[in-house]
């Protein structure tokens, strides 16, 4: 389901956008603009949908227009012109009070420099947004006691905001936004104050949380391993218009312009391929109930392997046969694989396993790496060889 | 150009002459409330007799503060007050002062409030805070008197206009001083503006407010000083009379009883003014 559709998305700071406006339409640039009519040019031409329960990436660097795009999407700024809207209602449209409510129960926001009120302790800061909906004394501390525990500051209640470290607080930002139990979340380069260290940390318990939530979010970073980390999707902007949108892995591999490719040239790319992109959907399984080691012999030769991966016939993962197993049942004159298989607990990832993971797990492994979900189900194998050489294809290591 | 010149005294005369007819009913309300609240203030304080007011002083500052230095000094220095006989003066102008300080934040900070969200209000009210403080405080004391006659209404008329400034100026300060990001974090959680005043602006501009205060009262106590000259009577009446009877000695005293006055209310509102750090 669509949660924000954004169309022809149009900002420009000025006090005349109109001629701006006819500018652009002419096709000139962000800096002809200025030159020309002083009138700058925050978000020119958006248009994007988010799934429910997708985190989508804002990226670009300082100036692209990416924290004016999510100041529009809440409308704390008035874009020029287009639409955005969030569950079918165009927000844009909406009078001062119809917005509030929206604001209130929908858009739960997380700033860059955290935003906590100074006089409050971390608790009341914690249910501000509560007491704004108007709710009961002890109905919003209780609520925003249980955002606190999500994020770990259960105890911290009674604390200033000014006694806690840079990530504590961005924690509290954060239950803040959380205890409105708000569908959206929009995170303004929310961890781009912190230490590199903490900004792990915090990005780790943002894909943890969002793992129980499934919120939709809209994060602003300029970081692109962050976008990598954090984003289902990511949409890469530049003097404010979208260069491109896509999964990580599209962006990387696939970069549609040439600024782009600039952006991600440095990027580890160990760390975003995945195991699923890596691995062969190999045909190359023995069936265990209707393969006997005749059969698994041959599809051993045919692909040039020594081991197959057998698996029943639900496509669940039983074990490995090794070409000299098949050959001596072969001998034995016997017609069923099952006293051949070795390894019935044999190492298995799941498809997202990163690639720079890869390595370690398969550098002890005397036969090739089984990709499989968290049924069992066998999807694909990931030969040494062939990790090696994909790395090496798209530019990553080597 | 010698024998042209602008009416602006004959122009500024009329309009207050216009006022005063036009304004009476006005003027003679509030004159009266005032007088009542004054006298009602003067005579409980008195009613306390001197040695009460010390004892209710001294205990609500360590109440308050927990400041041994500043007890033991307001003690020292209203009993010394109290011995140079002029005690009935200077407790009609603490009442002088307080009556036209709380006319003064009474109108002064909404004022404030209102000029730091309106900025077409603001462009307005700043020149005319500048024309206010440049003006010499004598001035002042003039229309008072066809307003209100002479005496402690007038006093307290030209001492509000003359200590408002700093309370309108400190308010609009402190709240247009918020950091971009609270108030921006205030309306993205769907606060109106009258949420926003009362859970950001005022409690994050108080410190400010509060300075701004402290510099009312003490524009307040120099102005019913001077205001003397219009009937205010009180300390700055010792010195008036003083001056007209050339006794430098009782001037000088009254002179300080002044400064112990004002050095008090100071400390007070400065500790008042602090945040208390945990």
């Amino acid at each position: 389901m669509i949660k924000i559709r954004v169309q022809g998305l149009y900002k420009i700071f000025g006090p005349h956008p109109r001629k701006a406006m006819d500018m652009l339409a002419q096709g000139k640039s962000k800096e002809e603009i200025m030159a020309d009519t002083r009138h700058g040019v925050g978000v020119n031409n958006v248009s994007f949908n988010v799934q429910e329960g997708e985190t989508v990436v804002v990226m670009g660097l300082s100036g692209s227009g990416k924290s004016t795009l999510v100041r529009c999407l809440n409308r704390l700024i008035t874009p020029t012109a287009g639409s955005i809207f969030i569950d079918d209602q165009d927000i844009l449209t909406m009078n001062e009070r119809e917005l509030r409510q929206v604001r209130q129960q929908k858009l739960g926001m997380v700033f860059q420099n955290f935003a906590l009120f100074p006089h409050r302790t971390v608790l009341e800061n914690a249910a501000l947004g509560l007491e704004i909906q108007g709710m009961p004394l002890d109905n919003r501390l209780q609520q925003a006691r249980e955002a606190l525990s999500l994020v770990g500051l259960e105890s911290w209640g009674d604390t200033y905001p000014r006694e806690l470290s840079g990530g504590m607080q961005q924690r509290v930002g954060l239950a803040r936004a959380l205890a409105l139990s708000p569908d959206i979340l929009l995170m303004d380069e929310a961890f781009s104050a912190l230490d590199p260290l903490i900004r792990r940390d915090m990005q780790d318990e943002l894909i943890h949380l969002q793992q129980k939530m499934r919120k939709t979010i809209v994060f602003i970073s300029h970081d692109l391993d962050e976008a990598l980390k954090l984003g289902d999707r990511i949409i890469l902007m530049k003097d404010g218009a979208i260069v491109q949108i896509g999964t990580p892995e599209q962006i990387l591999t696939n970069p549609a312009t040439e600024y782009v490719a600039r952006f991600v040239q440095d990027v580890d790319i160990t760390k975003v391929l995945t195991a699923e992109s890596l691995m062969k959907r190999s045909e190359a399984v023995a069936y265990l109930r209707t393969d006997g080691p005749r059969a698994a012999l041959r599809k051993m030769r045919k692909h040039s392997i020594a081991h197959l991966f057998v698996v029943d016939h639900n496509h669940q993962l039983v074990g490995i046969i090794s070409a000299d197993a098949a050959a001596d049942l072969a001998a034995q004159g016997k017609d069923n694989l099952s006293d051949g298989v070795v390894c019935t607990d044999i190492k298995t990832v799941n498809p997202s396993t990163p690639a720079q993971d890869l390595f370690n797990i398969m550098a002890d492994l005397p036969y090739p790496l089984a990709v499989a979900d968290e049924n069992n189900i066998f999807l694909g194998v990931i030969v040494r060889g062939t990790l090696v050489a994909a790395l090496a294809e798209r530019g990553g290591i080597v | 150009m010698i024998n042209f010149r602008l009416p602006i005294g004959d122009a500024l005369e009329a309009m207050i002459d216009f006022l005063v007819e036009h304004l009476a009913f006005f003027t003679k309300a509030s004159a009266d409330i005032i007088e009542v609240m004054l006298k009602a203030l003067e005579n409980t304080l008195l009613a306390m007799t001197a040695p009460g007011f010390i004892a209710v002083v001294v205990i609500g500052l360590w109440l308050g503060t927990k400041d041994r230095k500043l007890c033991l000094g307001s003690a020292l220095g209203l009993a010394l007050i109290w011995n140079m006989g002029l005690w009935t003066a200077t407790i009609s102008t603490i009442a002088l002062v307080v009556v036209s300080t709380l006319c003064a934040l009474i109108i002064g900070v909404p004022l404030g409030i209102i000029s730091a969200i309106s900025s077409a209000l603001n462009r307005m009210v700043m020149p005319i805070l500048d024309i206010m403080q440049t003006m010499p405080a004598f001035v002042y004391l003039i229309p008072a008197i066809p307003f209100f006659g002479l005496g402690k209404t007038a006093a307290i008329f030209s001492t509000v206009v003359f200590s408002m400034p700093p309370a309108i100026r400190f308010t609009c300060l402190g709240i247009r001083q918020i950091p971009a990001e609270l108030v921006e974090c205030s309306a993205a959680f769907g606060a109106t503006r009258w949420q926003r005043l009362i859970k950001l602006d005022l409690p994050l501009a108080a410190p400010t407010i509060m300075a701004g205060i402290n510099q009312t009262v003490m524009l307040a106590l120099s102005m019913v000083v001077i205001a003397s000259m219009i009937g205010a009577k009180g300390l700055g009446g010792e010195v008036w009379k003083a001056i007209q009877r050339l006794q430098m000695g009782r001037g000088f005293e009254a002179g300080i009883a002044i400064v112990i006055v004002a050095m008090i209310l100071d400390r007070v509102l400065q500790k008042l003014g602090t945040p208390k750090q945990k």
